[in-house]
């Protein structure tokens, strides 16, 4: 699909297949045209040129309310002047289901969401994580084809949003619906998702499981937009690995001080980010960049651990670990000895 | 906002001065509708509601409210309809000239009525080849009314964006079906705000009207006019006055509390 708003090129071509019982995200920097790919998923918006299909029928020309996809916006988009009930049972009302049905299914999309005594609240009257499940269940009591979720968790603090995201996984496997979930929270997306579109700029740069987004990223878009980047490149990339290109290696997988590997790189211990359980090291390197260390508090007291600002060291890796970005066929992790030449 | 106490006393002091320039010159109408004397003598020698049981049975004055009621009304019902219309057309469609025509919409209200008068009553009699009358006075003052309920939908509506509509249209809701159920509900307030102002606005309008109702339409406005300069008129004329006083605070009234209803759809978003 590409969608143009007038000169604005919103998405420049996604092609896309999401399998039937899938939780799948996407996943992008703000403007990236996530929204936009939802939104021509829900029929708000047409494609300027390409095709939706739903089941494997052509939905392109097809309005919002006729297609078997329900919405979870990001602002929930609840109706105030109804209660939660009224909210949850107007998709059934709409589409003329009896009241006695409308009732029951309504009053069990609510026990879903944990929300069973709150049917006669106005949604003034809830929280933001009670919003946002009620949005849920005005979505999920119509059992849709495709759940479609714009950030649905973007409003919730960082404790509420962790609780959500098991919640909604967990609700994902009982209904057994299509999940369609939109965030630019790469952790949310790595630990929801079966799959993940990476989005940059109107195109999609990977489509993976998450564990193969992080462990083999395509890019280096991919590479450091999941998980911290660490890249290393031209003359930087030389002094390193003796050749030009792009590399990227996780920080988890540097060890600082290691005699049990030969030293791969040298350098200056330029910042040290206190981050509770563990640190990360900001290394300046010899041969010009700066990798990202992570290292666990296990024995550093967090004195000793910023006391090593400034000091020299030396770093190791498994070459298993390191990801060549320019390799034709990229996301290969760059394998041991042949293509690697030892640090100087 | 914390002040102090000059501050506090000034303003405790202008607010008292501004109402009193306002409603001693009310109250002066509604004592003066008990006077007894034709002049309005002060103090009022006396009290009686001759004066009011006088304006009751005058054909005149009656049938001039009548008329204008109806005008408002009617006018009313059009601005509603008509300034709805445009408000969501105008919200929910872009195309060329979409501002202009949101411009051309609102202008009416800001002409002077001398020249909207002239410029209604040339149209009808010349263009359209209508004779001035009930009618004529009804689209014009639908002109100026279709703009404030205009106003009031457009802004409820930029207010509250398009998000709850798509989320209708989202669970199966067709366009109207939308309006019945999600649009409609939104708007009532704005649209009950609209209508009674632009109620008001057609109730007292003389210059427009002076210039569109030939002489077979005499709205209340217009007959207070002629019967303004009547000496053995003018109680009676004051009494519909005082009348209008007291009516007015019915709207008034009513758009505070839907003003009230506003608050919970605006703590909704
Ligand atoms: N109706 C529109 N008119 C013009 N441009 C638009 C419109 N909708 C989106 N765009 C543009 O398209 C691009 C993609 O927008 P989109 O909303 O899809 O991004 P997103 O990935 O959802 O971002 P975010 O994470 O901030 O929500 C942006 O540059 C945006 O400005
Ligand atoms: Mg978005």
């Amino acid at each position: 699909m590409v969608k143009s708003f007038g000169p604005v090129t919103a998405v420049a071509g996604v092609d896309l297949a999401i399998a039937d019982g899938e939780f799948f995200s996407m996943l992008g920097p703000s403007g990236s045209g996530k929204t936009t790919v939802l939104r021509m998923i829900a029929g708000f918006e047409q494609p300027t040129s390409g095709r939706v299909l739903l089941d494997d029928r052509d939905v392109t020309g097809v309005p919002p309310f006729a297609r078997d996809v329900n919405t979870v916006f990001q602002d929930y988009a609840l109706f105030p002047h109804m209660d939660v009930r009224a909210n949850v049972e107007y998709g059934l009302r709409v589409k003329r289901v009896g009241r006695a049905e409308r009732r029951e299914r309504a009053t069990a999309a609510l026990e879903t969401v944990r929300l069973g005594g709150y049917a006669d609240r106005r949604p003034t009257q809830l929280s933001g994580g009670q919003r946002q499940r009620v949005a849920l269940a005005r979505a999920l009591v119509n059992r849709p084809k495709v759940l479609l979720l714009d950030e649905p968790l973007g409003a919730l603090d960082l404790k509420l949003r962790r609780e959500m995201q098991l919640e909604l996984k967990q609700i994902q496997r009982d209904v057994g619906i299509t999940f369609v979930f939109v965030t630019h929270d790469q952790e949310e997306a790595l630990t929801m998702s079966d799959r993940i579109a990476v989005f940059n700029d109107g195109r999609i740069e990977q489509v993976d499981t998450p564990a193969r987004l992080y462990e083999a990223p395509a890019t280096a878009f991919v590479a450091g937009f999941v998980g911290t980047s660490n890249l290393l490149r031209g003359s930087d990339a030389r002094a390193v690995f003796g050749r030009d290109g792009t590399f990227s290696i996780r920080p988890e997988k540097i060890h600082l001080d290691d005699d049990a590997e030969p030293t791969k790189a040298r350098g200056t211990v330029r910042a040290v980010v206190y981050l509770g359980s563990v640190n990360h090291y900001l290394v300046d390197l010899d041969g010009g960049g700066t990798l990202t260390v992570l290292r666990q508090n296990l024995r550093d007291s967090t004195d000793s651990a910023l006391d090593q600002e400034g000091r020299r060291v030396a770093l190791s890796w498994d070459d298993a670990h390191v990801i060549d970005l320019d390799d034709s066929g990229a996301g290969q992790p760059v394998g041991a000895g042949t293509e690697t030449q030892e640090a100087p | 906002m914390r002040l102090s106490p000059l501050t506090r006393a000034l303003l405790g002091a202008f607010t008292a001065l501004a109402l009193v320039f306002v409603y001693l010159p009310l109250s002066l109408v509604l004592l003066n509708s008990f006077n007894t004397s034709r002049a309005f003598a002060w103090p009022p020698p006396g009290l009686t509601t001759r004066w009011w049981s006088q304006a009751w049975s005058s054909d005149g004055a009656r049938s001039a409210i009548v008329v204008s009621l109806e005008v408002a009304a009617i006018a009313t019902v059009v601005a509603l309809v008509l300034g709805t219309m445009a408000a969501m057309a105008l919200h929910r469609f872009r195309f060329f000239g979409r501002d202009t025509v949101s411009l051309l919409i609102i202008l009416p209200i800001a002409l002077p009525g001398v020249v909207t008068g002239i410029a209604l009553a040339n149209a009808f009699t010349t263009m359209l080849g209508l004779e001035l009358g009930f009618l004529t006075v009804v689209v014009s003052h639908a002109t100026f009314c279709i703009v404030t309920v205009f106003n009031n939908a457009i802004a409820r509506m930029r207010r509250l964006g398009t998000t709850l509509e798509d989320a209708s249209a989202d669970l199966g809701a067709g366009t109207f079906t939308t309006f019945r159920l999600v649009t409609l509900p939104m708007l009532r307030s704005a649209l009950l705000a609209g209508g009674l102002l632009s109620f008001a606005l057609s109730f007292d309008e003389i210059i427009v009207t002076t210039f569109t109702a030939g002489s077979g339409v005499t709205t209340l406005p217009i007959w207070i006019y002629q019967n303004l300069f009547r000496p053995n008129q003018a109680p009676v004329v004051n009494v519909v006055a005082a009348a209008l006083i007291v009516l007015s605070i019915l709207p008034i009234w009513l758009a505070q509390r839907l003003a009230g209803t506003d608050e919970s759809v605006a703590a909704a978003r």
